[in-house]
């Protein structure tokens, strides 16, 4: 009885080993451990044996059933794991097929420009200000220390719809509104972003609808100091940290003193090139400090008050941020060029 | 301007200074050289050459054989193709081995069998522009004097060993419109003297105003007038460097005396005319406004008709020039002109501007008056013209000059604390070194304690107010040697307001929908200025617009959104999605400004998403982009406050357009374009919409407060409607919220069937409701109950009925 036993333990394990699927397996365990299975045939014949031998074979017979579900167990375990295999290898994909698309678009480089100027300047305390685009001759010209006659007004041929309404050629009128706004009070910091329109053909270099993005720091001790060093965080943000900037002395009818500011070219590194003409240098704006008639004729008293101001042109910085080479593609709005524009940097 | 750096040289030591320093330096310091000319850039191996024989060529009528002494023992053979080439000349031979510009290098050559060993030139060929060179050799080659050595360099004796600085000038640095005013700027710059030019008269017996007598019936045009004589000139070509300085400034030399007073012209910023004084017809100068319709000859031979606007020199009854602008044919100096009438005078700046505007006479002398020349340079420049005529045209100059002097010359005087002027730059200088900059200058300079008043040179006009001395101390103190400091002070807070803070959050959330932002420009034709309006208002028109097409203000951005849908797609872009936020205008009347409205509109045309090689591909539709706006709305919390409406809109498809309604009123437009639109414009299906973007902006929104996560179960109750098929969705849903009330939480369409299996003028559509109670959980008898309720309303407002 003894020798059955171990016999049928063997022959159960070598069929476990043998077995390839789980079905089989599932088979072996109702033929062996089942019921009607040999084990249990084996221990029904127990009533043959002494009361000293049952609980021994009882014992053994227990034995090998746990040998048995052992061995079946690990191979289930086996073969189960080989089909999961199996299922994943079946479902295996072509990874470097491309991804499915996500639709985004992103910021004309323009606005992207602006947004960035405008986020250097809110961390500096300044607000931004918009105004119309169809002004006043007065907010346009006259508050800006520009009379009617005046030969500057020859520099900016305007778009006039009356002989008092124009489309306003810079965004330096929102700087007059304000300062009118605050009524002679200050601090006043803001930035003004904005479309102007002069009258000029569009060409690769000119546009008749352009950006302008200006500053406005009026204040009860501004100094010329204050603007070099406005400046030149704003130049370094925009242009690189290895940026040197150089102001020259300049005129506008509404600064005095009046400044242009020069970048070392990014392109040549300040060696010379075609984009800098040989000179190392950019023209990147045009600063000064506020006129005092322009501050009288907004109300302010310029023997308390001074103030700077700065403006920009966003086309001209982003042609040369981005190398862009016609004023143009930023109004055809060509979508192979407007999506160059995604990517952070 | 253009500055020659050697001729500068004659006023101002440059020594130790390169024209490409004193460049840089004058550019720093406040005056934008645009560009340093070398002349002689590329010019080698050109000397002086003697033509001491000159025959036809055998084998061709337009050349000629030349045998032309270059100072090398024996004359070589040159073929010359010049119409003025002679024997007997002194000319500029660009020998074998010689370079031009253009790195054109001379070889020894064989030109119709005849050999030759250089090139004779043209002043174009040594580099010098067409327009400044004299009449008489703009055809062929350049003569130089007898006294011309033979064998030296040509190009020094032509005086192109030399560098010019372009001068970028602003309105307000009239005074360097002169080689005298730019002397006086580089001396303050180098901290040296300027040497004056020479005036040496010795006048014979004679007195200017026995030969001319000068009356002025217009004074505050013409505040001074002074007229000399100059007898017994020759005219003739000016002496060599005269003309050769005149080419490098870019004016063309003439003869001998007009030469003269186009130098004193650069030399003084002082224009002057001289008259043929045999010509005038009287011995009388009478300068007045023109009569209206009087009729003058001006020396370019265009007759012109003036008006009481120009002022005129006359010979008390005729014109004889358009003052300040150009001389007149009738008076003009020739060949045969013995007797010179030379004019010194100031015209004011308004006077000429319109008088060389209203004829389109822009000139060298124009220029200077418009911009005000030094009303005390007005005599000092006839008196050294004078001078050049006697020395180099042979006169004799006739004492004194006949004059009309109202003009009151009173130099600026401007006083400034130092405080100020430190304050306003930023710096701590002390007034010595005010004072010192000023000296520089050469304006008078006295201070007392810390109060220092300057009085200007009346050369610098543009010296007015306290700022104009501070701007003077920091150009000359350095601007890069300002400190860089930060405005100190009360802090304000940096910060967007509400309204661009949410435009952003558009953009932003418009762009990770998918659609790019483009800019297009405000102005547009009078066909497109309508289209698509909001509103309808009068066209704001340009009074002098530049095209047609650009002529109107928008009241609409789609027209311009359609038309770069129309650039992409003709460039095999036809999918895209795009949009823009930017004011269109909205006319008030003539007398005010428009109302300017910001919109926000946004198009999409072809494949909405496709993904090739999965063979998805969906195109656009209205609930594509009727999604985009409702999840826009949602973003800015006006969900419950936005409705669409059936409508029909120019030029959209009459059954696939909607208003969009904000609080009952019309903001905008969503839908499909009019397929004959799409069709001009060979689009594909294309939907847009446009609304104002300032109305949804400055909505206000409820803040945002937490609302707690259900913790009670929901009940789903599906239901299939059968209702007419112009019965709109939107009205079914309102229908059951209404009488869904408080429990019914969601309300959602998940199948639409207008298929054949429907009666005919029906559809189906089915609901999924949604009822909850947050404070308990809900029994199956209180949802039937309202459930009810809702079928009820359904069939009783609608005839809506369950789908069997
Ligand atoms: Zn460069």
């Amino acid at each position: 009885m003894q020798e059955r036993l171990k016999e049928l333990q063997q022959e159960a394990i070598q069929k476990i080993e043998q077995s390839q699927s789980l079905k089989e397996l599932n088979d072996i365990r109702v033929a062996y451990l089942g019921k009607k299975g040999p084990i249990t045939e084996v221990l029904r014949g127990m009533g043959k044996l002494s009361a000293e031998e049952r609980p021994i074979m009882g014992a053994l017979a227990n034995e090998v059933r746990e040998a048995i579900a052992t061995v079946l167990e690990a191979k289930q375990k086996e073969l189960e794991e080989a089909a999961v295999l199996e299922k994943l290898a079946s479902e295996s994909i072509d990874v470097t097929l491309p991804g499915r698309p996500v639709k985004v678009g992103n910021h004309h480089p323009l606005t992207r420009i602006i947004e960035e100027i405008e986020d250097l300047f809110i961390g500096m305390g300044y607000q931004v200000a918009e105004g119309p685009e169809v002004e006043q001759d007065y907010y346009n010209f006259e508050a800006l220390n520009l009379p009617k006659g005046h030969p500057a007004r020859d520099m900016q041929d305007s778009f006039y719809i009356t002989d008092e309404i124009l489309l306003r050629t810079h965004t330096s009128p929102v700087q007059a509104r304000t300062m009118e706004k605050n009524q002679g009070k200050g601090p006043i910091k803001i930035i003004c972003p904005g479309k102007v329109y002069r009258r000029d053909n569009d060409d690769a270099t000119h546009s008749h609808q352009f950006m302008q993005i200006e500053g406005l720091v009026v204040g009860e001790n501004i100094r010329m100091s204050d603007l070099h060093g406005t400046l030149e965080i704003f130049a370094k943000k925009m242009f690189g940290e290895d940026r040197e900037i150089r102001l020259r002395p300049s005129f506008f009818p509404f600064t005095e003193p009046s400044v242009e500011m020069d970048i070392s070219c990014m392109i040549c590194g300040g060696h010379g090139c075609n984009v800098c003409k040989k000179t190392g240098w950019i023209e990147i704006l045009g600063a000064g400090m506020v006129h005092p008639n322009v501050l009288e004729m907004a109300g302010y008293d310029s023997k308390k008050y001074t103030g700077f101001a700065f403006g920009m042109g966003p086309e001209r910085i982003a042609m040369l941020k981005y190398g862009v080479d016609d004023i143009r593609h930023f109004y055809t709005n060509d979508v192979r060029f407007l999506k160059q524009f995604s990517k952070h940097e | 301007m253009f500055v020659s750096y050697k001729w500068l040289q004659d006023y101002v030591d440059l020594s130790g200074v390169s024209a490409s320093e004193l460049a840089e330096k004058i550019t720093k310091s406040g005056i934008e050289v645009e560009g340093v000319d070398v002349l002689n850039e590329g010019i080698t191996g050109v000397v002086v050459g003697h033509v001491v024989e000159r025959v036809q060529h055998p084998n061709a009528d337009k050349l000629s054989k030349c045998q032309v002494d270059i100072g090398q023992g024996e004359p070589v053979q040159i073929i010359c193709g010049a119409p003025n080439v002679a024997q007997g000349q002194k000319v500029a031979v660009a020998t074998v081995g010689a370079v031009l510009p253009g790195n054109f290098k001379i070889k020894r050559a064989k030109l119709r069998g005849e050999e030759s060993n250089g090139m004779i030139c043209s002043l174009t060929e040594l580099g010098i522009e067409a327009k400044v060179v004299a009449k008489e050799y703009s055809e062929g080659i350049f003569v130089f004097p007898q006294d011309a050595e033979v064998g030296t360099d040509a190009i020094a004796l032509l005086n192109r060993n030399d560098e010019v600085l372009e001068l970028g000038l602003t309105p307000n640095r009239a005074d360097c419109l002169s080689m005298l005013g730019v002397a006086y700027e580089v001396a303050a710059i180098l901290g040296k003297d300027v040497k004056l030019p020479e005036i040496d008269q010795q006048p014979v017996n004679e007195k200017a105003t026995d030969y001319i007598t000068v009356k002025v019936d217009a004074n505050e045009d013409n505040p001074l007038y002074a007229a000399k004589v100059i007898k017994n000139v020759k005219i003739g070509p000016s002496p060599l460097w005269m003309q050769t300085r005149l080419m490098s400034a870019g004016i063309r030399p003439h003869n001998n005396v007009v030469d003269i007073t186009n130098y004193i012209l650069l030399e003084y910023g002082q224009p002057l005319h001289a008259f043929d004084y045999d010509r005038l017809g009287s011995k009388e100068i009478l300068v007045r406004r023109a009569h209206d319709g009087e009729k003058f000859t001006t020396l370019d031979d265009v007759e012109r008709t003036l008006t009481s606007d120009h002022l005129v020199i006359t010979n008390g009854t005729e014109p004889i020039a358009l003052a300040g602008v150009m001389g007149g044919a009738n008076s003009e100096v020739t060949s045969d002109t013995t007797t010179v009438l030379l004019e010194a005078a100031y015209f004011t700046g308004g006077t000429v501007r319109k008088a060389s505007k209203d004829h389109g006479l822009r000139s060298e002398a124009s220029a200077r008056f418009e911009k005000g020349v030094d009303p005390n340079r007005v005599r000092a420049a006839g008196e050294r013209a004078a001078y050049l005529m006697a020395k180099y045209a042979g006169g004799e100059v006739l004492e004194g000059a006949s004059e009309v002097d109202t003009l009151t010359v009173e130099p600026a005087v401007v006083s400034i604390t130092l405080e100020k002027i430190n304050n306003v730059i930023g710096t701590n200088m002390t007034v010595a070194e005010v004072e010192a900059i000023f000296e520089r200058l050469q304006f008078a300079v006295t201070s007392e304690d810390e109060n220092i008043t300057v009085t200007a040179p009346t050369r610098r006009g543009d010296i007015k107010i306290e700022e104009d001395l501070i701007e003077e101390v920091a150009r000359l103190y350095g601007y890069d040697n300002i400190p860089k400091t930060l405005p100190i002070g009360s802090a304000t807070p940096g910060k967007l307001s509400d309204y661009q803070e949410k435009r952003r959050i558009v953009r932003q959330y418009l762009e990770g929908a998918g659609l790019f932002q483009a800019v297009t420009y405000s102005l547009t034709s009078e066909e497109k200025a309508a289209q698509f309006a909001l509103e309808k208002r009068d066209f704001i028109r340009l009074a002098m617009p530049m095209s047609e097409d650009r002529s109107i203000l928008r009241l609409s951005i789609m027209p311009q959104l359609l038309e770069v849908l129309k650039y992409n797609s003709a460039r095999q872009n036809d999918s895209l999605a795009v949009y823009e936020t930017g004011a269109v205008f909205l006319a008030n009347g003539n007398e005010v400004l428009p109302e300017e409205r910001e919109h926000l509109a946004g198009a999409i045309t072809g494949l909405w998403h496709s993904h090739s090689w999965q063979g998805e591909k969906k195109a656009v539709d209205f609930y594509v982009l009727k999604g985009i706006l409702e999840g826009l709305f949602a973003k800015l919390g006006l969900t419950e406050s936005v409705t669409y409406v059936q409508a029909k809109v120019d030029n959209m498809h009459p059954g696939r357009t909607a208003e969009i309604h904000l609080n009952g009123e019309r903001i905008g437009f969503v839908g499909q374009v009019h397929p004959t639109m799409q069709k001009e414009l060979d689009l594909k299906d294309t939907y847009v919409f446009e609304l104002s973007l300032k109305a949804i902006l400055e909505e206000a929104t409820a803040p945002l407060r937490y609302l707690g996560i259900p913790r009670f179960p929901s009940i789903t109750r599906d239901i299939a409607l059968v209702v007419d098929k112009e019965t709109v969705a939107g009205v079914l849903k309102d229908i059951i919220q209404t009488a869904g009330g408080k429990l019914l939480k969601e309300v959602n369409v998940f199948d639409l069937y207008e298929g054949e299996r429907m009666e005919e003028g029906k559809k189906s559509i089915a609901y999924s409701l949604k009822y909850m109670d947050p404070e308990r959980t809900l029994t199956d008898e209180e949802v039937t109950k309202v459930h009810t309720q809702v079928l009820e309303a359904l069939k009783n407002q609608a005839g809506a009925v369950l789908r069997g």
